[in-house]
């Protein structure tokens, strides 16, 4: 489905992404971990077009990607959501998803129809649904909770009905509480639309809970790929990220 | 549904021309024709101005460009005496929609300043056209000898009341057509421009096409206003293209209210209004509609239009949350 070979990037000295090679399965649910600063984010930015690699290959569906733009990597479908919820902040929830709505239908351009009356509302009240959203759709995005501009900026990209989905961590500066609810949500949206979904988190107990896989990237380099027992247990993946303690606080 | 509100839009603005039709029969005073002639002039050129800046985020500061091509495209083709009024109109708008297009071809690759002082730029470039082709323009006299106005289907332009009636019908199908726009999905990929060009990006928008577009569409519009005021003062001059003109229409639309879409419009009935009173006494313009944008800006911090509206929202809002308040229950204190 998605494979990524040799992928390098750097910028100035700092290699950001180091010969990363990984294949990710249809349908598969996997999460990338590592430490701040490990190239997470980059590999990310590398895959949706944002950033053009070094060397390295993007293979998307038997198609080399590598250095599609953002908008050919979208229309191939490959959706993102962004770390820090990347909004519409004058647009309300219900408007927000019937634009994206259109823009997957190509109907962005129409101009004799009423925008408030385009058969896309029905589809982005669904999506306003699947993300319990329905009782702020009439609120703009810049006064929703941190909560709902996450929710709703992951519901944007689903928008699109990509194929594969990367979310770049959906948790991130939520509480407790909201962040199980998230994570319940990812694994439902999982289950129901099965697309190939890779996330980016931080949280090691939401990584071992929901992923089928887990990579471990640091300093840009893979350090470790498996099942999340065999992460658990890997010597490296503890001293590198986990930390020594990691055991013992586990146990 | 789709035509019932179109339908709607058609009314209201039929509406409105059966009233501004009626002010000739009330009154024998022209002065009051022409300053109507003037708002449709400037109200078109600052309400396309705002497709721009209010709807695509895209502050251009080379609108009059246009508006000055299409006073002299059309004068330049009624001169030229092989077309009569509408198929000048047309050929005019047509003109106009392509030169824009190009000018966006280029400009809408730069960012924020850079596209500003590009759009400047090419104003200036058309300026200084005007001024240095003699024998087409009439350089720094403007277009001389008057611009010939054949009578068709029964309109003669000559009439000042006939003017007014095509400048205020057209006008009237143009705001129509341009408040369409607004509410079409096309609007709102604009708006979705205007606010997270980025994220736009992100969900499959093809940027650049739209705000090709969107100043297309804006540059056309302005085309038209100048036409009205090509009519008007039956020429054309070159200060219809200097960068006073683009800042004017900038003027209009922070005096009104950028956010809701006939902001603009009350804009430059202020700015004419108060152009026509204060000449009557001072010559110091300037002064006093500086004194006027300063109150605006310090005092309303937005255009008249957006700080009503926005105010009667905002009242709403608020009594809205009066009224569910006590609904809710009341927290517990723990003892």
């Amino acid at each position: 489905m998605l494979k990524i070979e040799h992928l390098t990037k750097s910028f100035g000295g700092v290699v950001a992404t180091n010969d990363v090679s990984l294949h990710f399965q249809p349908a598969s649910l996997s999460a990338i971990i590592g430490p701040n600063g490990a190239g997470k984010t980059t590999f990310f930015n590398l895959i949706t077009g944002g950033l053009r690699p070094d060397s390295g290959r993007i293979i998307f569906d038997g198609e080399d990607i590598t250095g599609f733009d953002a908008l050919t990597t979208v229309r191939r479908g490959i959706g993102r959501a962004f770390q820090v919820a990347n909004l519409f902040p004058e647009f309300t929830v219900r408007e927000s998803l019937t634009a994206a709505v259109l823009s997957h239908r190509q109907q962005s351009a129409h101009l004799l129809v009423q925008f408030s009356a385009v058969e896309a509302r029905t589809r982005a009240d669904q999506i306003m649904e699947m993300f319990d959203l329905q009782e702020r759709a009439g609120v703009v995005s810049r006064n929703l909770s941190h909560g709902d501009q996450k929710l709703l900026d992951i519901a944007l990209a689903l928008a699109l009905d990509p194929r594969v989905l990367l979310l770049d961590e959906p948790t991130a500066g939520m509480g407790p509480e909201e962040r199980w609810k998230m994570i319940d949500m990812i694994y439902k949206l999982w289950e129901d639309e099965r697309m190939t979904l890779i996330f980016i988190e931080h949280d090691m107990d939401i990584v071992f809970r929901i992923a089928q896989t887990v990579r471990v990237l640091c300093y840009g380099q893979v350090l470790a790929e498996g099942a999340p027992e065999e992460i658990r247990s890997n010597p490296d993946v503890i001293k590198a990220y986990l930390g020594e303690n990691f055991e013992k606080i586990a146990q | 549904m789709q035509i019932n509100t179109f339908t709607r839009y058609s009314v209201v603005a039929l509406l409105v021309f059966v009233v501004l039709a009626a002010i000739p029969r009330i009154t024998d005073d022209i002065s009051i024709l022409d300053t109507g002639i003037m708002i449709c002039a400037n109200g078109l050129f600052a309400l396309s101005l705002n497709l721009l800046v209010g709807r695509t985020g895209l502050l251009s500061f080379g609108h009059g460009g246009f508006y000055a091509a299409g006073a002299y495209s059309f004068g330049l083709l009624m001169q030229t005496g092989m077309f009569s009024i509408p198929a000048a109109f047309a050929l005019t708008i047509v003109f106009v929609a392509a030169l824009s297009a190009l000018v966006a071809l280029v400009c809408v690759r730069l960012n924020e300043t850079y596209f500003t002082f590009i759009t400047l730029a090419f104003q200036m470039l058309f300026y200084n056209i005007i001024l240095s082709w003699t024998s087409l323009t009439g350089g720094d006299q403007g277009l001389l000898g008057g611009i010939p106005k054949p009578v068709f289907l029964g309109i003669d332009l000559v009439n000042p009341v006939h003017l007014y009636l095509f400048c205020c019908g057209i006008f009237l199908v143009c705001v129509v057509l341009l408040y369409q726009i607004t509410q079409s999905p096309f609007g709102y990929t604009l708006r979705m421009i205007r606010d997270n060009t980025e994220r736009a990006r992100f969900l499959g928008v093809a940027v650049n096409r739209y705000k090709v577009a969107s100043f297309t569409l804006a540059g056309a519009f302005a085309g038209i206003g100048g036409m009205f005021m090509a009519l008007f003062v039956s020429g054309a001059y070159p200060s219809f293209g200097y960068w006073t003109m683009s800042g004017d229409g900038i003027f209009m639309i922070m005096l009104g209210g950028m956010n809701t879409f006939l902001g603009p419009l009350v804009g430059a009935i202020i700015l004419i209004v108060l152009n026509d009173l204060t000449t009557i006494y001072t010559d110091h313009y300037g002064l006093v509609l500086g004194c006027v944008i300063l109150v605006f800006v310090l005092g309303l911090r937005r255009g008249l239009l957006d700080f009503i509206v926005e105010g009667i929202r905002d009242r709403r809002a608020s009594k809205m949350d009066q009224t569910i308040q006590p609904t809710v229950p009341k927290e517990e204190i723990p003892r």
